[in-house]
């Protein structure tokens, strides 16, 4: 086991390495030039000449992607004398328009974003997989089909489409909740969660309606094996059956599905954030993106890429311990 | 659709079964014939792509095009909100006008289908044969072939794939925006496609028929063409259909967030966007391309669901 962690651990590097140089190497060839974006209106060919000189936008593209990468590890300098300014270790540059660090901004945005991810995941997973077993064991009935046909149309509202909807209905017409706003959970949780509700919701309605789908089909797939059919015959009550034998082979495939999602997790909540207002990882985003700000995009791509793939390697982990027949074949 | 790019549905694709018989496209028509969700999902999607087609046509009936200002049909003095009620709705914009500026909806959301259907189009037949060659190409050829292609599948799968396109299509100097989109939806597209071809076509080539074949002589070619692609079909339908409405999803999330299809180009999406300002005064505004893009992207998945059923029942019976 520890073997196999380690052997995950590096294709993580790897991956992460790739990726970091997919999108420096589109930046640094397909992108307009840096310099101007942060020289601003104002601007002499003296002074861009400066920028170039202290961003090292001249160097070739080997030692500007190595000077990036170490940055990231061990921190690095910018400019030289009087103007050196040191941005430690983890070091994802300046934002070409406020010059703050990328780091600390980022760390700065997380916490609403993670608020809006996490508690998006647990109300999907909840919903989805409540939903799914309740169909997927009561197949064919009036729940089944109604749960099938709700799931079927909840899965194809796009996120901002909904989030307008509701907060045309819920906030404006009939103002049951406030709109949502940056609201820390200290003073009044209360308000906390009522302005976070709405984005919850949206994040997470597509993801429940997939998972309902997919949890009923395994539900449906697993009750149909010999092993339910003997644990019928030696006349155990149903509900134990359901608990003991028939969920956790139902639901280990939503865990793998589950792993997927983290990638889309933090693009939605993008979406969300933006539709919404709220001042996290997506806002930046869309700013960055309005200002051609390449640092700030640059952070955010890695950030989420490491996510994923953190995601994935921790629920393949767990997955060998759902699953014992994994574990066997990964050691 | 939950912003992914992957297919909408992912329940167990269709299974391999034995060759296709020649009754199977009538069967398989007739099955969707008699099922009403099949039937009125493939009307409503007639009628757009009808609309996207006739989008010129439709414009010279009403006299006005998606780009056509009219002033006539605001008030300047409520800040430009249509004049009239439920958004403007008249004779000659019947879905209304936008705020602002006065263009009609229907031109707009017409035009808009176009480019909706030619960018989702484009990229499920880009990422359908990317993913049947590399698929088959893998799972035919084992050793270092395999190898390469299903790391490269792991990579891209591991991608924040939409947070890359939004890093990459902001990037990217102002080109030819639905050619990128297309790019860059099938980059990260085809590798789910592959995964399932690449399982699918390691369990054919064990299988008795593809040994018989393989043992009485047929070249590497037959092999592939006649005996492994036809039983890999109904899969590959079946997902193709059902990665659509991911396409239409992702296309209109990347223009809402403007980095998709750029004005003057009509696109649903943007659409939506421009109506995040003016949904409280002009909720026709948002309630017309919403709806067209919630049944849109409805009736892709259910014709699609339909359609696997149809074909998954063919393999039991």
């Amino acid at each position: 086991m520890p073997r196999y962690i380690a052997g995950r651990l590096l294709g993580l590097v790897c991956i992460l390495l790739a990726i970091c140089f997919f999108t420096f190497a589109i930046f640094f060839w397909l992108s307009p030039d840096p310099a101007l974006a942060v020289c601003g209106k104002t601007c002499t060919p003296l002074r861009i000449s400066e920028i170039r000189q202290a961003l090292g936008l001249g160097q070739p593209f080997v030692t500007q992607f190595w000077d990036y990468v170490r940055g990231i590890f061990a921190g690095r300098d910018y400019g030289s004398g009087a103007d050196l300014v040191h941005c430690s270790a983890p070091c994802l540059g300046y934002s070409f328009q406020s010059s703050q660090n990328v780091w600390q901004m980022i760390t700065q945005r997380l916490p609403v974003t993670v608020t809006v991810a996490a508690g998006a995941a647990v109300l999907w997973l909840l919903i989805g997989i409540i939903a799914g077993v309740i169909s997927g064991v009561r197949e064919g009935t009036w729940w089944d089909r109604a749960a099938m046909f709700v799931t079927l149309g909840g899965a194809s509202i796009p996120s901002y489409v909904l989030a307008l909807v509701l907060q045309f209905v819920l906030v404006v017409k009939l103002q049951w909740l406030p709109f949502p706003g940056n609201v820390g959970f200290l003073p009044d949780p209360g308000l906390w969660f009522e302005s976070y509700l709405m984005p919850w919701i949206v994040l997470a309605l597509g993801y429940a309606c997939l998972y309902a789908r997919l949890t009923r089909s395994n539900v449906i797939d697993t009750m149909s094996e010999n092993f339910m059919r003997t644990a019928r015959a030696k006349g155990l009550p149903p509900g134990l059956i359901l608990r003991r034998h028939a969920l956790r082979p139902a639901l280990t495939p939503v865990v793998t599905i589950f792993g997927m999602d983290f990638a889309g997790l933090l693009g939605g909540a993008l979406i969300v954030e933006t539709v919404f207002g709220l001042n996290g990882l997506g806002q930046l985003t869309e700013q960055a993106i309005a200002s051609n700000d390449q640092p700030v995009i640059m952070g955010v791509t890695l950030l989420a890429a490491a996510f994923t793939v953190i995601g994935n390697l921790v629920v393949d982990i767990l997955y060998t311990y759902l699953d014992p027949r994994v574990r066997i074949t990964a050691s | 659709m939950a912003t992914t790019t992957g297919p909408g549905l992912r329940e167990a694709p269709v299974k391999p079964g034995a060759g296709p018989a020649t009754g199977t496209r009538r069967r398989v028509l007739r099955a969707l014939r008699r099922d009403r969700g099949a039937m009125l999902s493939a009307t409503f999607l007639l009628l757009v792509i009808g609309m996207a087609i006739a989008a010129p046509l439709i414009t010279t009936l009403t006299g006005s095009g998606p780009d056509t200002l009219d002033p006539n049909a605001i008030n300047p003095n409520l800040g430009g909100a249509p004049l009239g009620g439920l958004g403007g709705i008249s004779l000659a914009h019947p879905f209304g006008v936008e705020p602002d500026t006065g263009r009609d909806l229907l031109a707009r959301i017409a035009y808009g289908a176009r480019v909706s259907f030619l960018i989702a189009l484009s990229a499920t037949v880009l990422t359908t044969t990317l993913g049947v060659v590399f698929g088959m190409l893998a799972g035919f050829f084992h050793g270092w072939v395999d190898q390469v292609i299903s790391r490269l599948m792991d990579f891209l799968w591991a991608f924040p794939s939409l947070i890359f396109m939004i890093a990459i299509l902001s990037a990217l100097p102002q080109g030819n925006r639905p050619l990128l989109l297309v790019i860059v939806l099938s980059l990260f597209g085809w590798p789910y496609l592959g995964r399932v071809i690449r399982g699918q076509t390691l369990g054919l080539t064990e299988r008795e028929f593809v040994q018989a074949a393989r043992v009485s002589g047929a070249k590497t070619r037959d092999l592939i063409f006649r005996e492994i692609l036809p039983n890999l079909r109904n899969t590959v339908i079946v997902i193709a259909t059902l990665s659509v409405p991911g396409y239409v999803g992702t296309e209109a999330a990347l223009s809402f967030l403007g980095v998709g299809v750029v004005p003057p180009t009509p696109s649903w999406g943007q659409m939506i966007s421009g109506s995040l300002e003016w949904y409280q005064v002009d909720p026709m505004y948002f309630v017309v391309p919403g709806g067209f893009l919630f049944l849109t992207v409805l009736s892709l998945t259910v014709f699609g669901d339909r359609l696997r059923r149809a074909l998954d029942a063919g393999e039991v019976g």
